[in-house]
């Protein structure tokens, strides 16, 4: 199937479907043509053509070059909203809210751990729960969970996960101040109880990894990133059952109160940003953003453990930066000529790109931009780039998130043998350790778009610039 | 009859669950989703659990409904094997349901294979002809 529609060619990396119909604003793509052609077999322009169509969207919405089909917004969809006319939509953040990634830096090169490596990953696997159904080892009652998603990462460094500097290098210092635990169902707490401190499954993984290019060695330098071989730790997981249940609940309260009359599609459900029930969701959604945060807090501190144990240390294992891909919050940005204002920005499947200046990032970051991860599929390159100047112009700040799966779980499980995706990532030097063979096939690196034409896209747009590649060493999948 | 189908679905996964009566492709519906994270068919039945649902429409009664299974799944450790005396009703406003889940709990015995992140209205479709067919798009 495809779905045609009325594209315009802006430049070589940028498209736009004019305003037509029940648009407000017009929709800017960001991706290459070959990247394109994929997107057009999908829902994905249809949905992004939607989120223009939503109540008080302003400038335009925007679209980045790792987009899918997703749920109301598509993956990768970012748009923004007047706090007076506009609405807030569980469908424009997503399941599996602040689903993110954590970057560690160590002062390991490869060299170092190569005869450990196997051990590495395996007390790793021993010590961070991974896996479908896989509890956590910490049973915290009800009153300390509500106190996690209250606190975020904060709770976890209180709690000895961690050090205080890692908050100062978390977006949102970790913790979104507004999260009331209160609004969070009943359901919600329960299905997070078991879940916190673990990876989960699906995409999400844990790797080491080793630098293998970098692109600018200066702002390489500022992050903490300075020699081909250097051992990185990046971890990749969300807010778990909790997120999921948020984003359940506010679906069917918001259709119950304000219905989906008018609305394209089901799932592009919203509150106005003002009313209670936007702002109830607005303060849950912070809660299951503040349980992600300390879910990769304590994982992270997991990963110093181990370090510490086999290396004999983990010195030097500083947090570069942690970041959401999933989530809906308030920023300051420039709607028309001169006017800048508050707006709810909702990115679904992107990541944050503040350039110099802002303060929001990290005074270490201030001068350069804030870090940005993007994740590869299993087996290939992540790469870490910088926010820039021209995002904030560009698209509200934000960039690409991942690689974006391109073939269906069903269809890998048919062409791809877990065992032999074992054997060809071990012939190119990657250990892995899983907990099902079914995931492993699921997530095979060919189920999954190019990621270094995403980033190449990126790059040439400047909504995030190329710092460094990596490439893992040993992989850990859920 | 075929219980349920799976359909092509880039990022998640698309099935039809069919009956000929509407309880009847519920009970394949929830036998579908369970598919997605155990094997049903070989859970031993001893525990129950009765669930109440309510939705303002079918499909929102039908999304409630299979979010019971993830949701039992994740905070009591159920994996559901059946579901028994399941029966739709029309109110006033809107649909109820109630049925008996049995199941087990989670062990070593059974394996799990995939989780469910939620049930979307994403393509959905409830079709009452001669026969009853489902189709549901869930989130994994």
């Amino acid at each position: 199937m495809r779905f045609e529609m009325d594209i315009k060619r802006l430049s070589d990396y940028a498209w736009e479907i004019p305003k037509q119909g029940e648009m407000r604003v017009p929709t800017v793509i960001y991706i290459s043509s070959r990247l394109l052609e994929g997107v057009k077999r999908d829902k994905t322009l249809i949905q992004a053509r939607n989120v223009a169509c939503l109540k008080g969207i302003q400038r335009m919405a925007y679209v980045m070059p790792d987009a899918h089909q997703g749920y109301g917004f598509p993956i990768g969809g970012v748009g923004a909203f007047d706090l007076e006319e506009g609405i807030i939509s569980p469908g424009g953040v997503g399941y599996d809210i602040n689903c993110g990634v954590r970057l560690l830096k160590t002062d390991f090169h490869e060299e170092d751990i190569e005869a450990r490596r196997k051990q590495l990953l395996d007390e790793i696997f021993k010590e961070v729960p991974a896996g479908v159904g896989k509890g956590g080892t910490t049973r915290l009652s009800r009153r300390d969970l509500e106190e996690v998603c209250a606190k975020g990462a904060e709770w976890a460094v209180a709690n000895g996960y961690g050090i205080v500097e890692d908050l100062k290098r978390t977006e949102e210092n970790g913790r979104m101040k507004a999260a009331d635990p209160s609004h969070l169902s009943p359901r919600a707490i329960e299905r997070g109880i078991p879940q916190l401190g673990t990876l989960g499954a699906g995409n999400h993984f844990l790797e080491i990894q080793k630098v293998a290019e970098i692109f600018d060695q200066e702002v390489a330098g500022v992050f903490g990133i300075h020699t081909l071989g250097q051992i990185m730790v990046m971890i990749h997981c969300g807010s778990r059952g909790l997120g999921h249940q948020v984003a359940s609940d506010y679906i069917r309260l918001m259709e119950n109160k304000f219905g989906d009359k008018g609305l394209p599609d089901r799932e592009l459900i919203n509150a106005p940003i003002r009313s209670p029930l936007g702002q109830q969701y607005y303060k849950s959604m912070s809660a299951a953003v503040n349980f992600a945060f300390a879910n990769r807090q304590m994982i992270a501190h997991w990963v110093r453990q181990v370090f510490s144990k086999v290396m004999g240390s983990s010195r030097g294992m500083d947090q570069v930066y942690d970041v959401c891909h999933n989530v809906a919050k308030f920023e300051k940005h420039q709607v028309g000529e001169g006017e800048i204002k508050e707006v709810c920005i909702h990115r679904k499947g992107a990541t944050r790109s503040f350039g110099p200046g802002r303060e929001e990032i990290p005074e270490i970051y201030r001068s350069v931009g804030q870090p940005v991860f993007i994740p590869g599929s299993m087996g290939t390159s992540s790469y870490i780039l910088v926010g820039t100047k021209e995002a904030e112009k560009l698209s509200f700040g934000s960039t690409a998130h991942g690689a974006g799966r391109v073939m269906s779980r069903h269809e890998a499980l048919r062409r791809f043998r877990g065992e032999e995706i074992k054997r060809d990532l071990e012939k190119k030097g990657i250990q892995l350790k899983f907990t099902g063979w079914k995931g492993v096939a699921e997530e095979a690196s060919a189920a999954y778009k190019d990621v270094d034409e995403v980033v190449k896209v990126s790059h040439q747009v400047g909504i995030g610039r190329l710092v460094a590649r990596v490439v893992p060493v040993g992989v850990m999948k859920g | 009859m075929e219980r349920y189908r799976f359909l092509p679905h880039t990022a998640d996964a698309k099935f039809q669950a069919f009956g000929t009566t509407l309880e009847e492709s519920f009970v394949n519906a929830a036998l579908a989703t369970a598919s997605l994270m155990w094997d049903w068919e070989r859970i031993d039945r001893t525990t129950e659990h009765r669930v109440q649902v309510e939705g303002k429409d079918l499909k929102q009664l039908l999304v409630g409904y299979l979010e019971e299974i993830i949701y039992l799944s994740e905070s009591k450790m159920f994996l559901l094997g059946a579901v028994d005396e399941i029966r739709v009703e029309k109110k006033r406003e809107g649909f109820s349901l109630v049925a008996l889940f049995r199941g087990d709990r989670t062990s070593e015995k059974y394996t799990l294979f995939g989780d469910v992140k939620a049930i979307t209205y994403n393509e959905m479709v409830i079709e009452q002809n001669d026969q009853v067919m489902i189709q549901v798009v869930v989130d994994i």
